[in-house]
Parts: structure tokens; sequence; C-alpha cells
């Protein structure tokens, strides 16, 4: 009836476990109570769950980020607290079982619902407004994509409280993630919870590839869009080539756990090798579907506040593209040690090392545009300085392990792991801390606490140097990834320091979230009336702040780079505006919701064998999707008056600022 | 979105270049985005025939290709689901006059068509897995039937796909959000068919040349 659920699913002997999960229940139903209490269910409902609005999507996707940052971070502090204390006779206080299923969901949460719901989120809500566009290409299919993410991120975490998770290290690699050396559920958990939301990524890839392609505002040649604009088709048409290389890497193990297949596996001819080598033709381009678009972030911020174009535009953009297709040409050097002789790992280490001469002429773009400009210190900015300096750093450290003989002896060790948090961090969270801080006026239509945003700042940048600058040392001393207890004492003070650097980090966090608090209790002192709190150069800055449904009431015609900025620099003769029209907008969807729905039911009963559950799950999936194909009334319209009103509402609101 | 009129030519005659025409019309952008997912999907059999190709020599003992596969058959299959691609070009021709009776027409040859493929497909895998050389037998067999089995289910999903337009076509009539379906379902029907002929090609010609 149940499968292989029983009761002894719950983890009752493990202590650690079941407090986080007593914890988070009593904090969820707490949150849901609330939520009733106050009679927020019909709003939610309407104005969250359903909507189609890509504005409205992209702050769910920064939610789910933030959230899930409090996760991947909660291992993370654990894993250097064990660390800090298991040294030589002392045994530490999670015990290897526990500790390994902890690395693993570190690293499965922080890239694939950390950084790629954040990066994602971003996106989504900026793209069509930086293009000009009412919204994305396929706004239904954007809630779908979003939902499906919060699929996997719940069944990710239903892990913690019944069954176990994977502790196999992030990537599952065979021939340890197969049935004979992983009889658990860990496994399965990891699998279906990236299948599903690797469906939603894929989807919301193809989605925002079509609008960057498709929907520019009339005027907007390639050579005109803002650079973020670039970097994110860079991006999602990484997602769209890469992912379905997950997915039939993730097929290929899953048929080898459910039907007894052999592709990865040691016996009947499979090939262990072979996972690795896929996984990573969708891993290395994953890490620049995650970085591009922290490099766009950090462009339009260094050119916003130091009041300049941004300096070498058209190299910045063929940097861009040649990383995008150079991230395909590098996947081997995450294993020189296979033993694929020296004349591949030469290729593969000199390919490399080559995609490092874009990253630096993005550098010096970079320092380019600040050079000579009036910079203003903002925390964007901090974010973005920051960035510089750490990132370079981290770049050295991958470029020296692009040698191989070098890699042959940092291979797997302490070095590794502080080079690849070297530019995860340094790159990609303060790219999105740094975007998040920037649009956030946009969204919202307050400006966060700056001072708070400053100590955040110092909080990550300081905590990251003392949290892994040791883990550099530590790896050329010999210390191993994925270790939960070292025989050397000598290690220790390092081990020490590390926690010392995550203890500040958690400090930012926890700053993060009163920065949050106190900017919404004085969100009336913090009002920016204009739309435009930065003075802006891209066309999302043009509008008011939060942006209407149709976010634009007329088209933009664009007629060069920095379109608004030369709009506000040369303003047209007033009165020549075409007259106002109605608008469609997207109806409300409840599909991307019902479908996550059935898919945590599908995903939740192939984890446990209960196979007439999942093929409820997978018929619910197929009704409400052949329910929604027969729905015609699609769009709503919107008024010329409402239009109207809210233009004018607008314009008395600038004029007061 | 509606709200885009198709501006082609009046932009064409004042010579603008097409990067600046504005947001492209809805039939242009919902067939760009199934153009989007269809080179996604054939991202995934290009791993499923790097798989084969890494294993198919990989017999563990049990029988090999050339001992398994029969010319003749596959010769069937492949004539069905190339036959089917032109029936399925009729009807696209038919919808695009909006000829309720031949739509209907040629869609139910398209999926008789597929459903022979398919069934020859099944006997062939009944067959194979009745000698004793079915998918866990080996890492050849299980990369075989994973690449020509999700082939077969892609065919089988298409077929499901093809019965629900036609209700459709029934139900809603020729509007443009059906036809733009009709569209995408015979861009993905195509698309299969240039599929099968990588695993014609690679599979079947592969293990006599």
């Amino acid at each position: 009836m149940f499968g292989k659920l029983t009761l002894d699913a719950i983890p009752l002997n493990e202590p650690i476990p079941l407090a986080t999960v007593c914890f988070l229940i009593v904090g969820i139903v707490g949150i849901l109570s609330l939520v009733t209490w106050k009679g927020w269910w019909p709003y939610l409902w309407r104005e969250w769950i359903t909507s189609t609005d890509h504005k409205r999507i992209g702050v769910m996707y920064v939610i789910l980020a933030l959230v899930m940052l409090l996760r991947g971070f909660a291992d993370a502090i654990m894993m250097r607290a064990q660390l800090a204390l298991a040294a030589g006779h002392a045994a530490g206080y999670l015990p290897p079982a526990h500790y390994n299923q902890i690395f693993s969901a570190h690293g499965t949460i922080m890239i694939f619902f950390v950084a790629m719901a954040f990066v994602i989120g971003l996106m989504n809500f900026v793209l069509p407004l930086q293009l000009g566009a009412r919204d994305v290409a396929f706004p239904v299919l954007n809630s779908v994509g979003f939902w499906l993410t919060a699929a996997g991120v719940l069944l990710i975490n239903v892990s913690l409280g019944v069954g176990e998770f994977a502790r196999t290290g992030w990537l599952a690699y065979p021939p340890l993630s197969e049935l004979a050396y992983s009889p658990g559920v860990g496994v399965d958990y990891y699998l279906w919870s990236l299948q599903i939301s690797g469906l939603g990524t894929l989807l919301s890839g193809i989605n925002l590839t079509t609008t960057i392609l498709k929907l520019r505002a009339p005027g907007m040649s390639y050579g005109r869009m803002p650079v973020f604009c670039w970097t994110a088709l860079a991006s999602n048409l990484l997602i769209v080539a890469a992912f379905p290389i997950l997915t039939a890497t993730f097929s290929m193990l899953l048929l080898d756990r459910y039907l007894g297949f052999h592709f990865f596996t040691n016996d009947g001819g499979g090939n262990p090798m072979m996972y690795i080598n896929l996984i990573w033709g969708w891993g290395h381009p994953e890490v620049y579907i995650l970085i591009l678009p922290a490099f766009g972030v950090f462009s339009e911020v260094i050119s916003t506040f130091a009041g300049k174009p941004l300096f070498g535009y058209r190299s910045m953009v063929m940097a861009t593209m040649a990383i995008c297709v150079l991230s395909f040409m590098v996947w081997l050097h995450h294993f020189f040690t296979m033993g694929a002789g020296a004349n591949v790992n030469a290729f593969f280490g000199i390919a490399t090392m080559i995609i490092a001469v874009p990253t630096g002429v993005k550098v010096f773009n970079w320092l380019f545009t600040m050079y000579g400009g009036s910079i203003r210190f903002s925390a964007p900015v901090h974010w973005a300085i920051g960035f510089m300096i750490t990132f370079v750093i981290g770049g050295m450290t991958g470029v020296l392990m692009a040698i191989p003989p070098a890699d042959f002896v940092l291979h797997n060790s302490l070095f590794l792991i502080a080079h690849f948090h070297n530019v995860i961090i340094g790159g990609v969270l303060f790219g999105v801390m740094a975007g998040y801080t920037y649009w956030f006026p946009k969204a919202f239509g307050f400006k966060l606490h700056e001072g708070l945003g400053k100590a955040v700042f110092w909080c990550w940048f300081v905590g990251f140097y003392l949290a892994f600058m040791p883990l550099y040392a530590l790896g050329l001393m010999g210390a191993t990834r994925r270790m939960q207890h070292y025989a050397n004492p000598t290690w220790q003070p390092l081990m020490i320091v590390a926690l010392g650097g995550a203890v500040i980090i958690l400090f930012g966090i926890l700053l993060t979230i009163v920065q949050l608090v106190v900017s919404i209790r004085s969100r009336e002192r913090r009002r920016d009336l204009t739309g435009d709190p930065w003075n802006g150069r891209t066309l999302e800055w043009s509008i008011s702040s939060p942006p209407p449904v149709w976010n634009f009431a007329l088209l933009p015609t664009v007629s060069g780079p920095d379109a608004f900025w030369n709009a506000k620099r040369h303003p047209g003769t007033p009165g020549a505006a075409p007259p106002l029209v109605s608008l469609f907008v997207p109806k409300h969807s409840a599909l991307g919701f019902f479908l996550a729905f059935f898919s945590v039911i599908f995903g939740f009963s192939m984890i446990w064998h209960i196979w007439w559950l999942a093929i409820v799950g997978l018929l619910g999936a197929i009704t409400v999707s052949l329910r929604h194909a027969w729905q015609t009334e699609l769009e709503d319209t919107i008024s010329v008056a409402t239009i109207d009103d809210h233009e004018r509402f607008h314009h008395s609101q600038v004029a007061r600022a | 979105m509606n709200t885009i009129v198709d501006v082609e030519s009046a932009e064409m005659s004042a010579g603008v270049p097409l990067s600046e025409w504005g947001p492209a019309p809805a039939r242009v952008v919902s067939a760009f985005g199934f153009w989007l997912f269809l080179l996604s999907d054939i991202i995934v059999f290009s791993a499923l025939f790097a798989a084969y190709a890494v294993l198919s020599g990989q017999t563990n003992g049990g029988p090999s290709a050339i001992e398994l596969f029969d010319k003749r058959h596959v010769l069937y299959e492949t004539s069905c689901l190339l036959a089917s691609s032109f029936t399925c070009g009729m009807m696209m021709i038919a919808t695009d006059r909006r000829e309720v009776a031949l739509t209907y027409f040629s869609a139910l040859v398209t999926a008789a068509l597929g459903i022979a493929f398919l069934r020859m497909e099944f006997s062939e895998f009944a067959q194979m897995v009745h000698q004793g050389a079915g998918p866990t037998r080996s890492a050849f067999l299980s990369s075989f039937f994973t690449l020509v089995g999700m082939h077969g289910a892609h065919v089988t999903v298409g077929i499901a796909w093809l019965i629900v337009m036609m209700a459709q076509v029934g139900t809603l009539g020729f509007r443009p959000m059906v036809v733009r379906r009709i569209v995408s379902f015979s861009l993905f029907w195509h698309a299969l068919d240039i599929v099968w002929i990588g695993v014609f090609t690679v599979v079947y010609l592969g293990a006599f040349s």
C-alpha cells in the first residue's frame, strides 16, 4: 500500500534532524495559521500564487532563494563547527552518515535552489522591463516553471523529516549513487527533486530566451540591449543547451536504480566515468549560467553609479558570448585525474585558461568604467568592488588548477573547495546581492536601508576571507574535501578560523533579515516617487515603482544604447505621444500551482515506490494540463481609463518628488 | 499577447532592420519558443546517443547488435514513420486552408502510421526480452532500449497530442490558439523523424557496417 514507506522513515532516534523538523513544522504551521487568521489567503491566491505577472514571479523566486539560503547556510555552519571540533581523538558532534547527508544537501541546495533561483528571479523581474516588453513570451509557462522549482524545493526538504538525503555529494557520482551502494531513498530524493525542478528551469530558459530574441521594444536592436540582457541571453541559451543533458543523465541513473539497467554500474558493462563526463557537460555550463547574469548586474551597477556609459560595450558583449561558447569546451578539467592521457588533459587545460581572457576583458572594462566617473559609493557599488577583488583571486586559483599536474595534487582537496566558493560567493552571491539592493526599489517602491546594506556587505566580505582563505592553506597541507574527521591536530587552528568566518557570514545573513524588516517598517520615509531612485540609464527606471501590471503604457521607442539616459538628456516634445490604447494582460492561472502539487505527489511516491499514488499524480498533472488546453479566455483587458489614471498618478508623484 | 499587431509590411517598406521591428507577432513567438524546446529535446537525445556510442560494445558476454537486429523489420518501421511525416505535412496544408474533413483524415492516417510504428517497435522489444536480451542483460542493451524506447515514448506522446488537437479542432475550431498548437505538433512530429533517421543510422545501420 505505501511501498517502502513505514514509520521507521521518521528519524525518531536522531536528535538533530528531529529537532530541526519539529522547529520547521512549528514555523510552517505558525505562518499558515497567521495567514488564515488574518484572512490573507484570497489575496495570496489571487495576487501571488496564481499570478502570471513576471514581476511577481521574479519576486517569488527571490524569496524562495533567500529562504533556502537559510537552510543551505545552516548546513554550512554545522559542517564548519564539526571540523573545528573533530581533530585527533575528538569525534565532533555529527556522525559520518549524517555529515555526508549535510554536505550533499548543502551543495545541492546552494546551487539549485539558492543561486539558480536567485539568478532566475532577477532575470524574470528585470528582463522584460529592460527590454521594453509588457511581459515574458509565455506568462503561464513562467508560473509553471516557478512552481516546479518550488516542488523540487519541497521534496528536498521533506527528506529532512521522512527518510534521508543522499550521502553522495552534490553530483551523486556512481557507482556510489547506484542501488548497490546507496540502497536507501536518499539518492532518489536527490534525483526526483532535481528532475522536477530541472524541468522548471528548462521551461524558464526557453521562455526568457524567446523573450529576449522576440519581444524587444521597437528600435532595440541587439547592439542597443543593456548588458544585463546580453548576459541573461547567454545564460538562458546555456540553460536550453545544458539542462537537457542533466535530465538525460539523471534519467539514466534512475533507470539503473529502478529497473536494473547498466549505464553506470560496475557490473554488466556499465561505465561510471560516462556519468561523470555527462554530468559535467551540464555542470560546467551551469557555473556560467550562474555567473554571467551576475556579470550583467555588476555592469549595470557600475555604469549607473559611475554616471558613465559602460566602457567597451562591444567588447563586453563579445566577451560574454565567447564565455558562453567556451563554457561547453572545458568540462573535463573537473576530472583530469580520470586518466584520459596527457594530450586530452592539455587540451582541456588550455581551453580552461583561455576562458580567463574574456573574463579579464570584463574586469578591465569595469575598472575603466569607474575610472574618471563620479562614483556614488552605495551598497551595490560595495558589492561590485568587493566582487572585483575577490573574483580575481578566485579566477587566479582556477587558472592554477587548470594546469593538469597541479590539479593532480589539488584535486578533491580543500583548495578546490576554497576556489569554487571564492568564485561562487565572490561572484554569484555578491552579484545577486548587488542586484537585490539595486532593483529592490523598482519592485516595491522604496529603498532598502543603506547603512545596514553596507553592514551586510562587510560581514560577507570579511567573513568570506576568514572562512575560505584558511581552506586554501589547508588544501595545500593535504586536507581533503568531504572529510568528517582528521587526525592531524595542526590543522585545527585554521579550521577554527574558518568557523569564525562562517559566524561572521551568519551575522551578514541575519542583518539581511534585519535590513528587510527595518526598511519595511520605515518604508514611508524611504519611498521613491520618481521610479528612478539611482538616476538610472535603462528602461526599467522610466516607469513607476512598482511598475503596473502592463509595465509600459506605450511601448518605448529606442534609438540607442542607455535608452532612458538619453531620453532624460534629450526630452522629446511634450504632447507628441500617441494616444493610449487598451491593453491585454494574461489572466491569472492556477495551472502552475496544480502541476507542482501533482509533481510533488508523483515525485514522493516514486521515491517511496508507492506505484498507485505515482499514477494518481501523473493522471492529475495530465488532467489539469488538458483543462488548461481548453481555456479560451486567456487575457484580461485593461481599459484606457485605468492606464490613464495610473499614468497621471505617476506623473503627479514625479512632480511632487 | 494580441496587443501586438503584424507590422511586417509597414516596417519592411521603411527599410528598418529586422532587429528593430519591435515585438514579434504571437504566432512567431509561439513557434520560436517551440523550436527552442525541440532543440533542448534533441539535446536529451544527443546524450542518449552518446551513451549508446560509448556502451554499444559492452555486451557483457550477451548478444550483440548484429545478432539481434532484423534489417527488414527496421525498413518497415522506418517507412511507416517517414510516411506519417508526409501525411502530417498534408494535415498542415489542410489546416492552412481550414479544411476540416481533410485535416481529420490526414491526422487519422498520421496517427495510424504512428501506431503501426509503435506496434512494430513493441514486437521487436518483446521478442528481444523473450530471447533473454532485455535491457538488464548488458550495458549495450540498456542503452539500446533507452535510446529507442525514448523515441518510442515521444511517438506515443505525439499520438496522444494529435488526438487532443483533433478534439480541439472539433470543439474550438480553427482559432489562432489551436492553429498555433497544430503548427507546434507538426514541428514535433517532424523532429521525431529526424531523430529516427539518427537512430536508424547509428543503431541499425551501425550494427551492420
